[in-house]
């Protein structure tokens, strides 16, 4: 960690370098740690420490972007220089309009400093007491155990001057034996909320009720868990709830603004602000978060901006900009399902004939503008016969329109969890998805597992 | 830079560890995106860091920092041990790392232009003019262009004596053109989809790609699409192209054939696998006319290299042989455990991840047939091409994959467009469907840019030699009742 005033004093300097007409530097710290373990023991236990700056300089509205992780003065100012050279040679972007211009950022409290507490020692005696707690169930433990510090902060030349730190700690656990596993998952930014036999009990659950058998894919009803239903709105938010899909006309959403395209029990929105998620106060342009609902009570209201997407149609931003370059658009990064009514206990019940899916496996998009996607399920699929969980099965594919899904929704559970991929390809920043289970009266599988 | 490697390997071997190694390594990227006439991102990194990796009393270690000073060289050995002694005394993991010999060397990827010496002018003047052709065509909303070009200089070191030096250069560029109207957008792409195709060579690479003999074609293909017919729902004979074949091998074979994945420890995350080290010289894999080879040292491909993570020295083998399975992806660690030698696939997506098993070259041998005698030959079925959705199951048996395009083949010809084609299948049965593979003429690398792998999540860059192939009784048309 650098701390506050370094990284703001470090940024400042990048820009006074600059003699173009607007600079934006955004600093990038990193220090983490991740264990995975499979079979129940660690084999894997790295460590990370690194500070990246991306430097986006405008001239005559043109722009380049450049990164570096060498962050020596000389460097630096050779960055600046090289920037200026490479927006030079290029053509105006005339749709750019102008870097943003500061805006309060509400004070929020992103970091747990017992974060530091996890060292690998005790990080592995945590682990211990998982392994402990699976085996005497006869079963074996497999996953990632990642815990970080990370601090982002954005200064540009209009005067927006934005810093944040994070903590987080991420633990994914598949518990398994020759025949079935089961998941589970626990996100925070606070280290004292980790319980790891609830975690281990969650996951040993699905594990233990025997062998998967072969149904016949199809369309079922289906109760979906938070895992489940996380990954199903995190494509939604990558297809179409962005302004970006909007204005290149790829959004499942085009002209259709105002019209009721779920049912009226969904209502998804986004909301860095929210204490019930993983808070965010402002995005990589140091732009506040705002709450942005894309579906309330099944009806499409709005998508997310970041600046340039904001001034092609004279908008603000609200607060939506990933790190540049960003081709993919103002994706919203802290989605929210509304909780419902319901329990998973009175969906199992309510269900004559259907599937119980813990979580999706390797989902891809096939048709963008219907939000066509296919994915298998995994850890914990389950036949529900007559209200009840009668045997775990075989895994399915699926291949269904999310948006047809949730036009099904029957219920909503009250209950809601966080759930989070933890560290994908790019930097660490650690984002949630806060999702309730569903209960969907058909949903289409097109395949089954061979093993 | 030698001097401060063989100090912290000197004070590796003071502390006793088992084994440790170092790599430095220094990045340079530089990615150019147009689209709809207007340059959406110019972007040039830099990326320099080392990573330490420990083994102690048979518990790895790893720990890795930006910043390359004695001192924090020194701290970092320090984390990574502290790491490895952590993992020991929880219970250790038993590592079999059997000693290998030195290995010393140098290798740089042969290359004519540098891509990052050609100015950005001219490569800003070739897509710009490849976009605008996309971009006058009406009914195209988004036309786009992009160019990558790629340095990597890397050392690695260990405590056994091995000292190696790399430099790889790798570029790629492609095209795309999307037709929308208000229900649906169809999508052309050249040479591949996701950004083109990519390979270990200059700029030179790039030239002899021709983007812009194609932009007319994929811009009509794409229009086209929009008033085509959907892919019809049945069970077929199926032809696939060169560039969904290597998908299908990367994602059928190549990932199920590493031996981390079968061994579990890639369980949390990517998955495992339907293969078992025992199915190594017995299980039919595929068709006798399937032979497929991991490659690391053909000329050009994206996952072609001098030395590995490990610095075992890049090499060819045989995976599949007449249809048999005749061997597996491996490390020092895990080859050990068959009791074998590894065969050099260990890799790291920069200094701060550590390295495992990545798929080389996973090439699937050129057959006998042309393409034009593969559709005469085929009463009924479909001819897809080009990528444009992936997905299978967690142990690589269950795929479903989607291209951008098909035709359908009726009596040996090529018949009408059909749109969102898509098909699905089991891994072994798909491969011993397979029943011809086209000739040499037929036959290119194909550099994949974007596997993922690990936790933290690692990017490879690898490459498949495909050329175009058929499989029997094959499921097409899934989506035709969402």
């Amino acid at each position: 960690m650098i701390g506050k005033d370094s990284c703001l004093s470090l940024l400042k300097k990048i820009v006074e370098y600059s003699s173009a007409d607007q600079t934006e530097a955004l600093l990038l710290t990193e220090d983490s740690s991740l264990t995975r373990f499979a079979r129940s023991m660690v084999h894997q236990h790295v460590a990370e420490k690194n500070s990246t700056v991306i430097l986006k300089v405008v001239k005559n509205k043109r722009i380049a972007i450049l990164t570096t992780n060498r962050l020596t003065p000389a460097s630096l100012k050779d960055l600046v220089k090289k920037a200026i050279s490479i927006a030079e040679v290029q053509s105006p972007n005339e749709e750019f309009i102008s870097l943003p211009s500061p805006q309060r950022i509400p004070e929020i409290d992103t970091f747990h400093k017992n974060i530091q507490t996890l060292t690998p020692k005790r990080k592995v005696k945590l682990l211990q007491d998982l392994f402990k707690i699976v085996r005497e169930k006869g079963l074996e433990a497999s996953g990632s155990f990642s815990n970080g510090m990370v601090e982002v902060a954005v200064v540009n030349s209009l005067g927006v001057e934005a810093y944040q730190r994070y903590s987080d700690l991420v633990l994914h656990l598949i518990v398994q034996n020759n025949e079935s596993s089961g998941y589970s998952s626990f996100v925070s930014r606070n280290p004292d909320q980790l319980n790891i036999p609830i975690l281990a009990d969650e996951a040993i659950l699905k594990a233990s009720k025997g062998i998967p058998i072969l149904i016949e894919p199809g369309e079922y009803e289906v109760v979906l868990e938070p895992y489940a239903v996380s990954e199903l709105l995190s494509f939604l938010g990558y297809l179409g709830f962005h302004a970006l899909s909007v204005q290149e006309g790829r959004s499942f959403l085009c002209n259709r603004f105002g019209q009721k395209l779920v049912d009226s029990k969904v209502t998804i929105y986004d909301d860095g602000l929210d204490p019930k998620g993983l808070q965010v106060p402002f995005d990589f342009e140091g732009i506040p978060k705002q709450r942005v609902v894309f579906f309330e009570e099944g009806v499409a209201k709005s998508v997310t901006y970041d600046s340039f997407t904001g001034h092609r149609e004279g908008k603000p931003s609200t607060g939506h900009a990933l790190i540049s370059p960003n081709t993919e658009g103002p994706i919203p990064i802290n989605l929210f399902m509304k909780e419902g009514d319901s329990s998973l206990d009175e969906m199992i019940r309510s269900v004559h004939k259907g599937i119980y899916v813990t979580r999706f496996h390797y989902t891809n998009v096939v048709e963008p503008m219907k939000a066509v996607l296919t994915g298998m399920t995994r850890d914990g699929t389950f036949l529900i016969e007559d209200g009840e969980i009668k045997s775990p099965i075989k895994n399915f594919r699926f291949t269904e329109s999310v948006l047809k899904a949730l036009s099904r929704v029957s219920a909503v559970s009250k209950d809601r969890k966080i759930c989070s991929e933890g560290t994908v390809y790019s930097r660490r920043f650690i984002t949630g998805i806060v999702a309730p289970a569903i209960k969907v009266d058909g949903f289409n599988f097109s395949g089954v597992s061979a093993l | 830079m030698k001097e401060l490697i063989q100090n912290i390997l000197d004070i590796a071997k003071l502390k006793k560890v088992d084994y440790a190694d170092i790599r430095v390594v220094h990045r340079r990227t530089e990615e150019i995106g147009i689209k709809n006439g207007k340059v959406e991102a110019f972007t040039s990194d830099e990326d320099l860091g080392f990573g330490i990796r420990v083994l102690y009393r048979g518990a790895w270690g790893f720990a890795s920092s930006s910043k390359l000073t004695k001192t924090e060289i020194e701290k970092i050995f320090g984390k990574a041990l502290n790491i490895a002694k952590a993992s020991f005394r929880g219970g250790g993991q038993g590592v079999n790392f059997p000693p290998l010999s030195p290995k010393v060397g140098q290798y740089t990827t042969p290359f004519s232009i540098h891509p990052l010496d050609v100015a950005p002018e001219e490569k800003l003047n070739l897509l710009l003019t490849c976009e605008e052709i996309l971009r006058n065509h009406k009914g195209i909303k988004i036309a786009e262009a992009f160019m990558g070009s790629y340095y990597m200089a890397k050392t690695f070191a260990s405590t056994e004596g091995s000292y190696v030096e790399q430099t790889i250069v790798e570029c790629g560029a492609g095209i795309s053109a999307t037709a929308i109207n208000d229900t649906e957008m169809q999508i052309r792409s050249y040479p591949n989809s996701f950004r083109g195709n990519f390979a270990t060579k200059g700029y030179e690479w790039i030239k002899g790609l021709d983007l812009q003999s194609h932009t007319e074609r994929i811009a009509e293909e794409a229009i086209q699409l929009l008033s085509a017919t959907p892919c019809p729902s049945k069970t077929t004979t199926l032809i696939l192209d060169g560039s969904q074949v290597a998908l299908q091998i990367h994602e059928s074979i190549g990932h199920p054939i590493e031996l981390d994945r079968i061994l579990g420890t890639e369980a949390s995350y990517a998955g495992t696998s339907f293969i078992k080290p025992e199915m190594v010289g017995s299980f039919r894999y595929g068709s006798e006319m399937v032979n497929v080879v991991a490659d690391a040292t053909y000329p050009g491909g994206l996952g072609t290299f001098g030395y590995d993570d490990e610095g075992i020295p890049a090499q060819r083998v045989p995976i599949i042989s007449q249809g048999i399975l005749v061997n597996l992806l491996t490390s020092r660690e895990t080859a050990s455990v068959l009791g074998k030698e590894s065969n050099g696939t260990m890799r790291a997506d920069g200094w701060n991840r550590i390295p495992l098993i990545r798929m080389t070259n996973i090439n699937l041998e050129p057959g006998e047939w042309t393409l034009e005698d593969m559709i005469a030959d085929t009463e009924e079925g479909v001819f897809l091409s080009t990528n444009r959705s992936w997905s299978i199951d967690d142990q690589r048996i269950n795929f479903q994959f989607g291209t951008e395009i098909g035709w359908e083949v009726q009596n040996g010809k090529i018949g009408k467009m059909i749109k969102n084609p898509t098909y699905t299948g089991i891994t072994p049965q798909f491969w011993n469907s397979c029943d011809a593979i086209a000739n040499r003429n037929y036959w290119q690398m194909w550099g994949t840019p974007n596997c993922g792998k690990g936790e933290p999540g690692q990017v490879a860059h690898v490459g498949h030699g495909a050329s175009p192939a058929r499989f029997r009784n094959v499921r097409v048309g899934v989506m035709n009742n969402v």
